[in-house]
């Protein structure tokens, strides 16, 4: 069996995850920061080293600016709809998700206006094209560090030192690159580092988070909910402090334990070293593919500009039926379709039918790859095209 | 660390408390972390317990990271 969905969520996860939220659940139990007894201290101790892990691992001067979220959409959502408000002008990409593109769909039905900058068909985005969308009420450009459909990393540096320029705030939708490509806010110029746990990172599901940094005024950014935080008690208003100003309602503890030993375990990797090995996979998996006849790979062909993620479609067939035979006849299981993506979909030429989407991580093997590999040349002949070439010498 | 000679430094939230703990053990200051006195403030978190001779070195130290307190007091 071969797990090729690490896009979606990555598996397996690095070893001492599970172990750590057994722990949490067995050994501490506590609701962090609701009392002062000494297991709900070692709750909130663990919750805390893990928003210092996630501040070493970005580059983030201020622990007290990582707010926890269930996933990358809901900080997402959080950074949109409590900044944007009617009137202001936002700028984005057009290779996002849905995680992305629908609440800037629903803030613009509200009164924000939108932009949308074409990228190529290879999902690159020129900066130069985002600097002349940019209008003098522009607030925030949002942008993915790397397409979750080609695995294409977008400029955020460029426009980074673009929107710096111009006062204008970035968000980066980091749910492909978190703890498999180098995240520097401070280098890179960002604002607001959306990114998930259950991705590179090697944290469980419901886990993800928000980086805010310091240009962020937090008065003029809305929580999503309102309620208990631990804090002020005594006042029947929501905090104006953070992170508890968004973090209402018990946190996903157990869950950001497990999250604190993904990311201790990419660190002690290194992320330059997992990056370097899904270099090279990703280059054999491209070039691997593209010597099948009647398959055809998308995005930039050059894994040095891409994540592990590889989408490909296999002439006159279904993205779902190459995914269904993948997965029946040699266990490789990978997503097919518009991965939540249609946006990226069209701006590659894929959409409404999609295309059959491997992803790779830390944990996948050169093997793995010749495997996948021989297996999608094993699909029909005759299906991928091929029969005006029998009797040829193929 | 008795609590005769102690002094408590009040934050926002636990979170602030976790903080300067590790702040101030960096520092070198001896901490513990003990429920907010009734007679300081109705919150239902966590304060940081201090000797009162460490004071103001540990105010020193949490300035210097910029973390805010909501107060410090002898007890």
């Amino acid at each position: 069996m071969i797990y090729f969905d690490n896009a979606a969520t990555s598996w397996p996860k690095p070893p001492g995850v599970a172990e750590a939220m057994l722990h949490f659940l067995q050994e501490v139990g506590a609701n962090p920061g609701r009392a002062a007894h000494r297991r709900a201290v070692d709750a909130g101790r663990i919750v805390y080293e893990a928003r210092e892990a996630i501040c070493e691992l970005f580059h983030a001067p201020d622990p007290l600016r990582v707010v926890w979220t269930k996933n990358v959409t809901e900080a997402l959502n959080l950074a949109l709809c409590g900044l944007l408000r009617e009137g202001d002008h936002v700028v984005t990409s057009s290779m996002e998700h849905n995680s992305v593109m629908r609440p800037l769909r629903w803030l613009a039905r509200n009164g924000v206006e939108l932009t949308v900058v074409p990228c190529s068909s290879q999902g690159l985005l020129d900066p130069a094209d985002v600097k002349g969308a940019m209008q003098p009420h522009t607030k925030l450009v949002v942008l993915n560090h790397a397409s979750n459909v080609i695995g294409t990393l977008l400029p955020v540096a460029e426009v980074g030192a673009i929107c710096r320029e111009r006062g204008v705030l970035l968000l980066v939708d980091a749910a492909q690159t978190a703890g498999a490509y180098p995240v520097d806010v401070q280098a890179d110029h960002i604002d607001l580092l959306a990114f998930t746990g259950h991705k590179s990172l090697g944290g469980p599901m419901g886990t993800g988070g928000l980086v805010v940094g310091e240009r962020v005024d937090v008065s003029q950014m809305a929580p999503l909910i309102r309620g208990g935080t631990g804090s002020r008690s005594e006042y029947e208003q929501q905090p104006d402090f953070m992170p508890d100003m968004y973090e209402s309602g018990t946190p996903n503890a157990v869950g950001v334990g497990g999250l604190l030993a993904g990311i201790r375990w990419v660190m002690s990797k290194g992320v330059d070293a997992v990056r370097a090995h899904e270099v090279a996979l990703t280059q054999r998996l491209v070039e691997g593919l593209r010597s099948i006849p009647g398959v055809t790979v998308y995005g930039t062909l050059d894994a040095e500009l891409q994540t592990a993620t590889v989408s490909f479609n296999v002439v006159d067939m279904a993205p779902s039926e190459v995914g269904l035979r993948l997965d029946d006849e040699d266990g490789i299981m990978c997503r097919v379709g518009l991965h939540c993506s249609p946006a990226a979909h069209r701006t590659i030429g894929t959409f409404p039918d999609g295309t059959v989407r491997f992803g790779m991580s830390a944990f996948t093997t050169t093997g793995e790859v010749e495997t996948a590999l021989a297996a999608v040349a094993r699909l029909p002949a005759s299906r991928r095209g091929l029969t005006g070439l029998a009797g040829n010498g193929r | 660390m008795t609590n005769s000679r102690c002094a408590v430094i009040l934050f926002h939230s636990t979170s602030y408390a976790l903080r300067a703990e590790k702040l101030l053990d960096r520092a070198g200051i001896a901490t513990k972390l003990i429920p907010v006195p009734r007679f300081l403030s109705s919150s239902c978190g966590v304060c940081v317990r201090i000797a009162q001779c460490d004071r103001e070195a540990a105010q020193q130290a949490l300035e210097c990271a910029q973390l805010e307190t909501e107060g410090i007091h002898d007890i």
